[in-house]
């Protein structure tokens, strides 16, 4: 095990630094589709609600995998070409996307009626009273259901290696095509994905947690 | 904590049917029964009284061993209840010893905790099919006869979702029955109950008392329920027996100031 | 922009499309089998209060959901030869699957278990009976209406990751689209067939989660 990381070491925390990349990207595309897909589900134009359901229902009712196909063989066909480390976290941060708009949707809708009424009476304008009152308190509601759903986006980076990114899975993949020590090299990836996940992410997470609460003196 | 001091068990002649040693029972700082000693005899009714935390519901969640013990041992019909005999001195009781020792007693509870999956029959049947392994006509025949007499054979087949808190509670009493125990607890079955149909409940516990030989140990709120069924009213404050006495004597001529306090109160809020 | 799509192209494969679907099909009923039952063992040796297997159960499963399936996949395809146990890539599959699944299952039915109320665990402690009838009699049935919406995501969401098992060539839908495009040079019409035979089968299925539920409430009594 000691040569093995001896020898693999370096392009395994390559890998690693790839797959982080891919992580924080996603996580932004996925954070701004599911503002704008929450917000769109709620919006009084028929034409922004209808846009926000088809997106969540197409990215919700399919796969990852089939998303991040169509995104890196398709769309190229259709006349946009993406690289494909583009293509990867751009797949990831939709998927997830879809999913957090339903988390961004329930949050704003379980802020209490008397908050949008005490706005309202305040004559604030609708985008004023969203972001003012609203939308600092629904964020307090998501963020636990967002920390699961980041975990989840740390695992659906792991796919971007099938179009050849070269993240923590592809040169685990590589590793084990080379040298066929299969238990170590997928092994230590998924160590390497649980430390991420259990220690990185959570406690920020936590923490995000603790700012939000403090933020809106519950504490 | 030593337990050579308690008897492996009770003389067989004249022995109480419960026998509270010493019992103590804390929650880490709390404590909730403090060395409490309580006899209760064969075919006694006892109803327990007292102000909120004053560990009164404790002493029937002991008994039916709901609640582990910190201290003292319990005994019922001689046998120690939460220890047991092994090579000529008490351990803590197993739960083959629990189960052996808990068929002999029976509890219905504030909030009925019917089984909402089954209808009134089936909740009364589950016992004696699953634990006393009695066939499914012996446990309906006998099932039927206890819905009959607390009146709710005409609901046999319905659930407890569509039956009132009061059908429900006698249930309940039919379904506690049917385990054919020796002792019944009752926990303030009438607490959660609409005021209009506590009657029905209390109708059915002074039927029980006058026509069946069963000990019975009931914590209750309603002390013109209490005097009139109870053969001893027993009144908790902050863990121990504050006074105990026959009802008539205990409601006319309390001797302790405590207990003519909480007496007072409860009139007052009546 | 090229905007090439060919009907004939499409009612060509549809065919071997939808034979692949069953497989499809069949990966996820059979993982989900595998999930349901040891989801349940893991939520059950929960509860059994013997602190060490609790704990090590407990990460365990902290360790299967925060990983990838897909390297899951791959560990164990990959591994069974190292250590001298060949698996066709059906069974390494389907052990992924359903062990990624029941860790999630198990948190599932652990909810489901805490949501009975504790006044039902006092009725069977004062009826005597045993903690196996407790469980198969009272909890478990009570646990199910609670448990169903989750196990319902959880069928769906094995069902849309079964194209990972195409990483280790399990004919699959995923699998035989890409087996398609390596023959005949067409990506477009394969891939969206996919994701259009997808959608069809996972979007009815929310309805049908809902409708279970009503049933099992109502048989129940509940």
């Amino acid at each position: 095990m000691w040569d093995f990381l001896q020898t693999y070491g370096l392009r395994l925390s390559e890998g690693t630094l790839v797959t982080a990349a891919q992580f924080a990207l996603a996580s932004l595309v996925a954070c701004l589709a599911a503002l704008s897909a929450g917000l769109g589900r709620l919006s009084r134009h028929w034409l922004v609600r209808n846009f926000a359901v088809i997106y969540i229902e197409i990215f919700r009712g399919t796969s990852l995998l089939v998303q991040l196909y169509w995104i890196f063989f398709v769309l190229p066909l259709l006349g946009l070409s993406l690289p494909k480390f583009t293509a990867g976290f751009l797949s990831v941060g939709l998927n997830v996307g879809a999913y957090g708009a339903e988390i961004v949707r329930g949050a704003i809708l379980a802020v209490p009626r008397g908050q949008w009424e005490a706005a309202y009476a305040l004559s604030m304008s609708p985008a004023k009273r969203m972001r003012r009152i609203i939308l600092p308190q629904a964020v307090a509601l998501m963020l636990p259901p967002w920390g699961n759903l980041m975990i989840e986006l740390l695992k659906g980076t792991a796919l971007v290696a099938l179009i050849a990114v070269s993240d923590l899975m592809f040169v685990a993949k590589q590793i084990n095509g080379a040298t066929f020590r299969s238990a170590e090299a997928f092994g230590t990836a998924l160590i390497v994905y649980y430390l991420l996940a259990r220690f990185l992410i959570t406690p920020a997470m936590r923490g995000l947690e603790r700012v939000m609460a403090r933020r809106l003196g519950k504490v | 904590m030593d337990l050579s001091a308690y008897p492996l068990e009770l003389p067989k002649d004249d022995c109480p049917m419960v026998r509270f040693m010493n019992v103590t029972k804390s929650y880490g700082a709390l404590v909730v029964l403090d060395n409490l000693n309580l006899d209760i005899q064969r075919g006694e009714m006892v109803s327990v009284i007292g102000p909120s935390g004053s560990g009164k519901t404790t002493v029937l969640r002991m008994l039916m061993t709901l609640e582990t013990i910190n201290g003292g041992v319990i005994y019922v019909d001689g046998q120690p209840l939460t220890h047991m005999a092994r090579n000529g001195r008490l351990v803590p009781a197993d739960e083959a010893h629990l189960r052996r020792m808990r068929a002999s007693i029976g509890m219905c509870f504030q909030h009925f905790n019917l089984f909402p999956h089954m209808t009134a029959l089936e909740n009364c049947m589950e016992g004696p099919v699953q634990v006393l392994g009695l066939s499914k006509a012996e446990a309906r025949a006998r099932s039927e006869e206890l819905l009959a007499m607390v009146g709710m054979i005409e609901k046999k087949d319905q659930h407890p979702s569509r039956l009132s808190g009061g059908q429900q509670q006698r249930v309940a009493i039919a379904r506690a029955l049917a385990m054919r125990p020796r002792i019944m607890l009752f926990d303030e079955v009438t607490s959660a109950l609409d005021p209009e149909v506590i009657g029905e409940v209390t109708q059915v516990i002074r039927r029980l008392v006058a026509e069946h030989d069963l000990t019975m140990l009931m914590v209750t709120h309603q002390m013109g329920f209490a005097r009139d069924i109870s053969d001893r009213i027993c009144f908790f404050y902050r863990g121990q027996i504050e006074e105990q006495g026959p009802p008539e004597q205990f409601f006319t001529n309390p001797q302790r100031e405590r207990t003519k306090q909480f007496l007072r109160a409860v009139k007052d809020a009546d | 922009m090229i905007f090439d799509w060919k009907w004939d192209f499409v009612w060509a494969i549809l065919p071997r499309l939808l034979g692949a679907t069953l497989n499809t099909l069949m990966a996820a009923g059979i993982g989900y089998a595998i999930a349901l039952v040891l989801g349940l063992a893991f939520a059950l040796s929960q509860r059994t209060g013997w602190r060490l297997v609790t704990s090590m159960v407990r990460e365990m499963l902290e360790f299967i959901r925060s990983t990838p399936l897909v390297v899951q996949i791959f560990f164990i395809f990959y591994v069974g030869p190292q250590i001298g146990v060949t698996l066709s890539p059906w069974v390494a599959g389907m052990i992924a699957i359903g062990l990624h699944y029941s860790a999630y299952l198990s948190e599932v039915y652990r909810a489901g278990i805490e949501a009975v109320p504790k006044g039902q665990w006092e009725a069977c402690r004062a009826l005597n009976m045993s903690t196996r009838d407790t469980y198969r009699r009272i909890v478990l049935p009570q646990a199910l209406p609670h448990a169903i919406p989750g196990m319902g995501n959880y069928l769906v969401g094995i069902f849309k990751d079964t194209p990972m098992l195409s990483v280790i060539g399990v004919t699959e839908l995923m699998q035989t689209a890409n087996a398609i495009g390596s023959e005949t040079y067409r990506f477009l019409e394969p891939y969206t067939l996919v994701g259009v035979i997808f959608l069809a089968l996972s979007l009815p299925t929310a309805g049908l989660i809902r409708l279970l539920e009503r049933q099992v409430r109502r048989k129940l009594g509940l």
